[in-house]
């Protein structure tokens, strides 16, 4: 007869761990905790300070993705699929890039100011698709960015076709690299604290099931709001960072590439952890630098990862990484 | 004079909107799947057109219904292997579609569509004058096969089993899973035909200009327009739509720049949104499904 | 005044005439049962009362204010709390998170004085009331592995924790057994001790005419019957519209 075998999984415990308390009761229980996310944090600094400046640079836009790819996934949990990133991505840097071109406000000043005005924008302009379910606010986020673009273009308002250039940029390279990493580690994992907590429970839960929510007494469209709010600032500051980074703000900045990407990343990285799209950003980025002589046939690979990734493989590399890492397995045999 | 081109003009206009909608939203109306992929299908059914045409030397009228069939069952296809296995993950529908779209249309790029010799033959040359408005025999075309395409989508649905099979699972899914009627099935066939719809649409309009892969981008966006603003999967809402966008559009160009058209369709999502964020004839009201 | 008044509701879908000019009274702290055949309207009126269906006619008053034209969730903030047919639970979350969400509500905030205990244990509290084992794993699954009998109870633990004064249970018995229907009878007994109002939609007709205070009966969207339970079961008319179902 055939012999049976199935895989058992068993999680690897820690004595007494509840939500947000963990009781350590050796090095061993806390290095166990502490080295998925201390050596990726120190890792990706040492490579930012010590590779030339090329890479730096890479470094830069491979974290501008992945908090793209963050907010990305903070929007897909609470239930609002985007396919426009580069609309709060554009906006924000347009913004940062007004407030330095007109007002002749410092860095440190439009920064801020653009992530806040950008969120806010973003979410005046949507508040009314998040009241439909389902694909509307996926359309109408496709579809905005590109018809901003023609607005610019054909009203030639804040530097039409040509865009806005000489912008103020960052002091130096040191303060763009730590201010960059610096927020995207910070969105990461306060936004992994947020939807753990209480109150960021309710955003999770529009996700399975928003008529529930509501059955539930939560005014799902003031959280949805919320949660535009919190995901398109991310995006907004990005858009702001990058302006400066690159002392430029133009019509590209609402380019699909900035929609794309980041879904592409996040379904690489698995969907719905935060983290899983930030490796997947890690990888991508750097990998379609390296890929850069092909030209437009990169962007031919995020489609195609597109589809496979969340057709064959919707786990992720995050949730699969995960379960090798908090889970022992081994093969038992089926009486 | 001026007012009498207007109208010719957006008539035609309003012609090519709908022409471009109804696929898309033939195929969610049915299936309830949002096919991302409508702009490209649209872009590659033209090039397959062109290249039949071109390179191999079929005559027009073959070239056309050969492409319009392959896009068909490459829609169906589509269905098959990659919706079915994510169906009702509404996010990954979208991003799988999104993706296709994306593979297609950057391919195409990737080889080199650009230039005008990518361009279909008009069906008859020449040109009528009506009150004073000289129109391409081609654009009055469209307009009549616009008005065909509606008819025969009248009678398939309304007269055909399987149109009627269609009309049951776009209404109520569960009673006619208990008459028999396969879902998958219908789902994959209206795919089918919306992705037909889509290339037939293409073949019917590209003449007018040249095949390029921006314009898949720009399909696709009409198409989500039109729908958006009628209402997704209600036909008669997206009729109306396109003439409302069509005309508006026309008016926007004629007496202020061409290149002003774009905004009529964000401006008329904007206003929709606002106002009735369901769209004119929606049937997707904000609460009422079943709970 | 009855607490919850409904009057003259129509509401069409498309050519479905899934209510017909449906009035009925529910008094306080009594249990009102809706039967009727499938298809014959019963949710579509939990749905207008609760403020998911918006009806074309009709009113619905509670404690004589009309919430007609209300969204679904300032209604549950006064206080008419619904079960869904098709459970409705937070698949991605633990069991006793699903509870939180509820008591994050204004209505519950505002009972309880706009400050907060320990949510987790009184969320674990209102699941022991629905029979989840306190000291097993049960609460602590996710709420996609739970069994159906859990999730229905957990349906009825969401209109516990907020406290609702209504609860409209539509179609609670399904799918579940002797057994199990036994053990939730004591839960909704207690509810109605405790002074609220229950409003059953059911087609487990035995169990709840044990209970019932009051039956009304749909057929075709019209209430054909209202009554006591033992009324019904003598009813002619009503024995047409169930044919082939036991009573
Ligand atoms: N959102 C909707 N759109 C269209 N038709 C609907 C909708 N909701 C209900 N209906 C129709 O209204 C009628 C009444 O449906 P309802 O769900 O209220 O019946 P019910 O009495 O709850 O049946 P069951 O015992 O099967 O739960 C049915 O014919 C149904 O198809
Ligand atoms: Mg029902």
């Amino acid at each position: 007869m055939k012999e049976n075998y199935r895989k058992e999984r068993i999680a690897r415990s820690i004595k007494a761990r509840s939500d947000d308390i963990y009781a350590l009761t050796s090095y061993r229980e806390m290095w166990y905790l502490l080295f998925p996310r201390v050596i990726p944090i120190i890792g990706i600094a040492l490579v930012a300070y010590f590779l030339p400046l090329y890479w730096k640079k890479v470094i830069i836009t491979t974290c501008i993705f992945a908090m793209l790819a963050v907010s990305w996934d903070f929007l897909s949990n609470c239930g609002l699929l985007s396919l426009g990133q580069a609309l709060f991505f554009g906006i924000g840097s347009y913004a940062a890039g007004s407030l330095d071109h007109y007002l002749h406000l410092p860095v440190y000043v439009t920064i801020p100011v653009a992530t806040i005005m950008g969120g806010f924008i973003s979410t005046i302009i949507l508040l009314p698709v998040v009241r439909l379910r389902g694909i509307y606010f996926a359309m109408v986020t496709l579809i905005l960015p590109l018809m901003l673009m023609r607005l610019i273009e054909a009203t030639k308002i804040l530097g039409g076709t040509e865009g806005i250039t000489g912008l103020s940029p960052f002091p130096n390279v040191w303060v763009e690299i730590t201010l960059i990493l610096a927020a995207m580690w910070a969105s990461l994992f306060g936004l992994r604290r947020f939807i753990a907590s209480d109150y960021g429970l309710i955003f999770v839960s529009m996700r399975d099931n928003d008529r529930a929510t509501m059955a539930s007494g939560i005014n799902i469209y003031a959280f949805k709001a919320q949660s535009l709010f919190i995901g398109s600032s991310i995006c907004a500051f990005c858009g702001a960072f990058m302006t400066h980074s690159y002392q430029f703000t133009g019509m590209p900045v609402f380019a699909m590439e900035f929609s794309i990407l980041p879904i592409a990343a996040a379904s690489i990285g698995g969907i719905g952890t935060l983290a899983g799209p930030l490796v997947g950003a890690m990888i991508l980025v750097p990998l379609s630098e390296i890929l850069r002589e092909f030209g437009t046939l990169r962007i031919v690979f995020y489609g195609l990862i597109l589809v496979v990734c969340v057709v064959a493989l919707p786990e992720g590399i995050f949730h699969y990484a995960s379960r090798k890492y908090n889970e022992m397995e081994r093969w038992v045999k089926i009486e | 004079m001026i007012v009498y081109s207007m109208l010719i003009y957006g008539l035609i206009n309003s012609a090519i909107l709908a022409l471009m909608a109804l696929g898309f939203n033939l195929a969610f109306g049915i299936s309830g799947v949002a096919n991302f992929a409508y702009g490209a299908i649209y872009i590659v059914g033209g090039f397959i057109t062109w290249t039949l045409i071109s390179t191999l030397n079929i005559p027009y009228a073959i070239s056309a219904i050969s492409a319009i069939i392959i896009m068909g069952v490459f829609g169906a296809l589509i269905y098959k292997f990659i919706i079915k296995r994510i169906r009702g993950l509404v996010m990954s529908e979208v991003i799988a579609t999104f993706g296709i779209s994306i593979v297609l249309l950057e391919l195409l790029r990737y080889v080199g569509l650009i230039g005008f010799k990518y361009s279909l033959p008009v069906f008859i040359e020449g040109s009528v004058e009506i009150l004073g408005a000289f129109v391409d025999i081609q654009r009055l075309l469209i307009i009549g096969l616009m008005v065909l395409i509606i008819i025969a989508l009248y009678l398939f649905t309304h007269y055909t089993k399987t149109g009627l099979a269609f009309r049951g699972i776009a209404q109520e899914e569960h009673t006619s899973l208990s008459l028999g009627i396969n879902p998958d099935r219908i789902a994959s066939l209206s795919m089918g035909i919306g992705s037909a719809l889509g290339t037939f649409a293409a073949i019917v309009i590209l003449p007018l200009g040249t095949i390029t892969v921006d314009s898949g981008y720009d399909v696709l966006i009409s198409a989500l327009s039109v729908c958006i603003v009628g209402g997704l999967g209600s036909t008669f809402g997206v009729i109306i739509a396109s003439f409302i966008i069509g005309y508006a559009q026309t008016i926007t160009a004629m007496y202020l720049a061409p290149h002003w058209t774009m905004l009529v369709s964000l401006l008329a999502i904007l206003i929709i949104l606002a106002v009735k964020p369901s769209g004119l004839l929606g049937h997707q009201k904000e609460l009422e499904e079943r709970v | 005044m009855a607490l919850l008044e409904v009057q003259g509701i129509t509401k069409a879908f498309g050519g479905v005439k899934a209510l017909d000019d449906v009035s009925v009274r529910v008094e306080e702290n009594t249990l009102l049962g809706i039967i009727g055949p499938n298809g014959s309207g019963k949710t579509t009126l939990v749905n207008t009362i609760t403020g998911f269906v918006r009806p074309d006619t009709g009113s619905v008053l509670f404690k004589g204010k009309d919430v007609i034209g209300l969204p679904p969730y300032r209604i549950t903030n006064m206080g008419i709390g619904r079960a869904f047919q098709m459970v409705k639970p937070f698949f991605h979350l633990p069991a006793f998170k699903n509870i939180i969400v509820p008591l994050s509500s204004p209505r519950v905030r505002a009972s309880s004085g706009g400050r907060f205990g320990d949510k987790d244990a009184v969320a674990l509290d209102v699941l022991e009331e629905v029979g989840f084992e306190r000291d097993s794993s049960v609460p602590y699954k996710a709420a996609s592995v739970l069994p159906h009998g859990y999730l229905k109870r957990l349906e009825l633990a969401r209109l516990l924790a907020l406290k609702s004064e209504i609860f409209i249970l539509d179609e609670l018995f399904s799918g579940l057994s002797i057994a199990e229907v036994t053990s939730i009878i004591p839960i909704i007994e207690k509810i109605l001790l405790d002074g609220k109002t229950v409003i059953m939609v059911e087609h487990r007709l035995k169990e709840l005419f044990r209970i019932a205070n009051k039956v009304i009966v749909l057929n075709y969207g019209k209430k054909i019957k209202e009554g006591l339970p033992k009324e019904i079961l003598e009813d002619e008319e009503v024995k047409k519209a169930y044919l082939g179902v036991e009573v």
